[in-house]
């Protein structure tokens, strides 16, 4: 068994049944890590008390104790959950040097099931961006080809799992953040139904989208993560009381009576050729699986990144407020130099702890809020999202899934968008409306580029019908049958 | 109070500590006096993560003191988040209700020189408390126990006109408050904050002046004299001819002036937008329902029924209103006693008086309500006189042993057996046979010497009303 490639269920059943103890699973990973960490910098931080962790669960297993269902599964963690007595940056050099007093929810359920925190994935500054490229600690680079991005926001999360340092990894999604770099790097990556996982603890980008998913090598893996993370939590108002199901052994491969919708506007002239093809033959498959394929259509689609852009900044700019350099994180050198008022304080210390494009996000947000522009931005953008929401809502009247591109064209080069913030964020036009509408979305491999770069499928749900995604994923991934595996691994 | 031409338009900011035992949005606890940041948990210091979980107990606070106030309950009100940098608010915003507050369009009824008035809320809301800052030379220190804390911001219509009808207000909703058991009430702690929005125009025009905003306030006696300064400032600005300046202004009770904090210029735009890490709040119609009928009687019901149910006078009334537990136990007074007139004079006197020199609240009394009434009681059956009753009360006050003991111990019980004052009578007019003469002679003036001398001999405690007949009898000759 290639411990590095295994799926988390073949780990799982191999470490309880002790054909391999979780110390050396952690072991082998933590050695892959090292040995790339280097050139993919997927880790901002490791975890230097994962093995540890890893033998209390031998322990346990000697003992004849029960274990959880991810016991001695390595995971990596984005840097934007925290973790207990290990440092959380969200990328940004403004919390450098934080270390959390507790650990978030998902932390928490996962690993109360055993699972191993291996270390904390690299990511966009704040999850803003698309490539990775605006982490204040450095670009992480797609497994697939070291000149390419990983996607983003959680490009380090994706990219770690692609590369065989972690079986597994959690990253969080508020415009497309799990599902665009789980395309861009050929693993699975799903944004669960908003409210279904608790954000407490975990950094707030926009509150009404965030939500954190996994990151895994198989559907089934992801299904089986998301019934550890998922459920009520009391300490985030927003969870759902809905029930969480056995997703992982419900997965159904025969489609029958399932309605596929192809929305028309996800598949205009901006869609590249090959990815364009890469959905259609994941199309024929699900046909081939006995679902039923039918247009529909979202009229406003081409509206869902203007009115993101203006929701998530809105929110970011309040929910950044509390990076002030007063009670932790980065405050400014003022012993030689002292602030002469408050307001310096705070300009010297965000100034100088916030990278260019979080500002400029806070300032766009700012702008949306401000007295005079309300009504026409942040609250036509509202108004907007309740119309978005009801034209998807329709769509699942008349559909089960909708199945369309993650983004136009598979990864792009380092550098190539840095400097256009308006092509980056046009990157996100498929991804923005799950977030908007509160939907949940997958997106899974569905073969690779002439250049040899994965490109995914997206995968839309109803509110809470995260069992369509699974079946779907799973016959998709099934008739793909991709062996191919990035240089790291062979 | 007149201002010549001049009319003062005032209007109150009311914020009230609630008394939950948790904070407004974190399992945080309120206690005063904590050491310094004791009482904060990731969500009290804004930790990156953190996400706030609403008191259940602070809008039920909330809504028995809207229901209080006439406000009507939204079914629905909206949690907005305002945003502004300080240090000692740990979020860079403060939750708090904007244009859907949980209570709205109220009023609140108060008795001021013999008549009851009445002042519009236009609205009252709940938001989270800031933290404390201390600013010492090159350092400020901050303790953010307080952060949190819930608080129901009251706003009045621009009601009043005078100083004095500000002030009473104040002490009116502050009385509600704490009938109502949702805020302690004190200003010194800070647990209730009062802001005063002061205006001036000419008498008759319907107009508001610009407003200016009273903060730092700690006494109601402060508020009058902040709001009576900052009328005759606005008023000499008016007849000089200078701007009146919409601004924030300070009062500093030791100059009793107030001065400049800041002006509009520099008033922040606060983007209010709604919380998106909170639903909006549902109240339904059976909590309401719940929370109506477990509301107590008011102060100004209660007074009224005073002076209906038991004929006090109107200033009597609202007196013994003016805290529950004193309501109450005058009600007990009265009820042992039957005797509403003699329980209300011996609490706002007697009692009152021991207690504002003991520094007491009524419950600390000890002297039991039940047994102030027996005392009363005794009085009115002649078991004792009312001057020795008095006597009685200090030593009830200083023991709290029951009246009944204290006269049984001390030999004080009255004397109303006629033949036994009769034969001290006999004695007294014995041994003073020359002032019987004289009396008999005319000089009646006389009578009160005998009574005394009675008295004196019985050591007080012969019945005043039998020696009275006894003596005027005898005496006829």
């Amino acid at each position: 068994m290639n411990l590095l490639t295994a799926s988390l269920k073949d780990l799982a059943q191999a470490v309880q049944s002790k054909k391999v103890s979780a110390r050396e699973v952690t072991e082998k990973f933590l050695g892959q890590s090292e040995k790339w960490n280097k050139q993919l910098n997927a880790y901002i931080t490791m975890n230097d008390k994962a093995l540890e962790a890893a033998s209390a669960v031998d322990q346990k297993l000697a003992k004849g104790e029960k274990v959880g269902p991810l016991a001695g599964v390595p995971m990596a963690i984005k840097d934007m959950l925290c973790t207990k007595g290990l440092r959380t940056t969200a990328g940004s050099k403004i919390l450098h040097n934080f270390i959390p007093p507790y650990s978030s929810t998902v932390v928490n359920r996962l690993e109360g099931a055993g699972a191993i925190t291996l270390g904390k994935a690299n990511q966009d500054e704040f999850a803003m961006g698309s490539s990775n490229e605006t982490s204040f600690f450095g670009i992480a680079r797609n497994p697939w080809n070291l000149d390419y991005v990983p996607g983003g926001s959680s490009g380090g999360s994706a990219a770690a799992v692609a590369a065989g340092m972690a079986t597994a990894s959690i990253g969080t999604d508020t415009g497309g953040s799990i599902r665009q770099p789980a395309s861009f790097c050929g693993v699975v990556g799903v944004k669960p139904t908003y409210g279904r996982v608790s954000r407490y603890g975990i950094v707030s980008f926009a509150s009404s989208l965030d939500q954190a998913g996994p990151f895994s090598r198989t559907v089934a893996d992801s299904a089986l993560i998301l019934e550890t993370i998922c459920g009520r939590d009391e300490r985030d108002m927003t969870t759902a009381s809905e029930p969480v199901p056995a997703w992982s052994s419900s997965i159904r491969k025969d489609l029958k009576g399932l309605k596929a919708g192809m929305p028309k506007e996800y598949f205009s002239d901006k869609l590249e050729p090959e990815t364009r093809k890469a959905v259609e033959k994941a199309v024929d498959a699900v046909k081939k699986a006995g679902a039923e394929v039918v247009e529909v259509s979202i009229p406003l689609t081409e509206m869902a990144v203007p009115i993101y852009y203006l929701v998530a900044t809105s929110e970011a700019s309040s929910n950044l407020a509390r990076y002030d350099g007063v009670r932790f994180g980065h405050r400014a050198d003022f012993s030689k130099n002292p602030a002469e008022s408050l307001a310096e304080f705070y300009c010297r210390t965000r100034g100088e702890g916030f990278g260019s494009e979080v500002k400029r996000r806070i300032i766009l947000g700012t702008y949306a809020l401000s007295s005079g522009y309300y009504d026409a931005y942040y609250k036509k953008a509202c108004q907007v999202r309740r119309l978005l929401r009801q034209q998807f809502l329709d769509a699942f009247a008349k559909c089960d899934v909708l199945i369309s591109p993650v983004t136009t064209s598979p990864a792009f080069k380092i550098g190539d968008r840095i400097s256009d913030p308006l092509q980056m964020y046009l990157n996100d036009i498929y991804t923005t409306s799950a977030n908007l509408v509160g939907i949940p979305g997958m997106s899974v491999p569905a073969g690779l580029s002439s250049s040899g770069l994965p490109i995914g499928v997206q995968l839309l749900a109803a509110h809470f019908q995260e069992q369509h995604l699974f079946n779907v994923g799973s016959v998709i991934e099934e008739a793909m049958n991709i062996k191919e595996l990035p240089s790291v691994l062979q | 109070m007149s201002y010549n031409n001049w009319e003062a338009v005032i209007g109150l900011e009311i914020h009230a500590q609630l008394l939950t035992e948790s904070k407004m949005f974190s399992p945080d606890s309120t206690a005063f006096g904590g050491s310094d940041n004791e009482n904060t948990d990731p969500v009290s210091l804004g930790l990156p993560g953190a996400l706030p979980v609403l008191n259940k107990r602070a809008v039920e606070f909330a809504v028995r003191t809207g229901l209080s106030l006439n406000c009507a309950i939204r079914e629905k009100s909206v949690f907005a988040r305002k945003n502004y940098f300080y240090p000692d608010l740990p979020k860079g915003y403060q939750i708090s209700q904007f244009d859907e507050p949980i209570c709205e369009k109220g009023y609140v009824e108060y008795f001021l020189d013999g008549e009851i008035r009445r002042v519009s809320i236009e609205r009252a809301h709940l938001e989270e408390d800031a933290g404390k800052s201390l600013h010492t030379g090159d350092f400020t220190l901050i303790n953010l126990n307080r952060a949190g804390v819930p608080l129901l911001e009251i706003v009045s219509g621009p009601d009043m006109r005078t100083p004095a009808e500000a002030a009473e207000y104040a002490r009116t909703v502050r009385r509600i408050l704490r009938y109502l058991e949702v805020c302690d009430g004190n200003l010194e702690e800070g647990s209730l904050r009062c802001d005063c929005n002061v205006s001036v125009r000419k008498k008759g025009e319907n107009k508001l002046g610009t407003k200016v905003e009273l903060k730092n306030i700690n006494s109601f006696r402060f508020v009058e004299k902040a709001i009576e300064y900052e009328i005759q400032r606005q008023i000499e600005c008016k007849e000089s001819g200078e701007p009146i300046v919409q601004e924030t202004r300070l009062y500093d009770s030791t100059k009793n002036r107030t001065f400049s904090m800041r002006s509009k210029e520099e008033a922040h735009d606060y983007r209010y937008f709604p919380d998106p890490d909170l639903l909006p709040l549902k109240v339904e119609a059976e909590f309401l329902q719940k929370v109506r009928s477990e509301l107590p009687e008011l102060p100004l019901t209660r007074a009224q029924r005073f002076q209906t149910a038991f004929g006090l006078p109107a200033y009597d009334s609202f007196v013994l209103t003016a805290e529950k537990d004193l309501a109450e136990y005058f009600e007990q007074v009265a009820e042992v006693s039957k005797n509403a007139k003699a329980a209300s004079n011996w609490v706002m006197t007697d009692l009152l008086r021991e207690l504002n020199e003991a520094k007491l609240d009524v419950a600390k009394s000890p002297i039991a309500a039940a047994q102030l009434g027996e005392l009363i009681a005794m009085i009115d059956s002649k078991e004792i006189s009312g001057k020795m009753a008095k006597d009685v009360f200090m030593e009830m006050w200083k023991t709290s042993k029951p009246p009944k003991e204290i006269v049984k111990t001390k030999g004080m019980a009255q004397i109303t057996d006629s033949s036994a004052i009769e034969k001290i009578v006999n004695d007294v007019l014995a041994q003073n046979g020359q002032a019987v003469a004289d009396y008999r002679g005319g000089k009646t003036k006389l009578f009160g010497f005998f009574v005394g001398q009675v008295m004196k001999a019985s050591k007080g405690q012969a019945n005043p009303e039998t020696v009275n007949q006894i003596l005027t009898d005898k005496l006829k000759g």
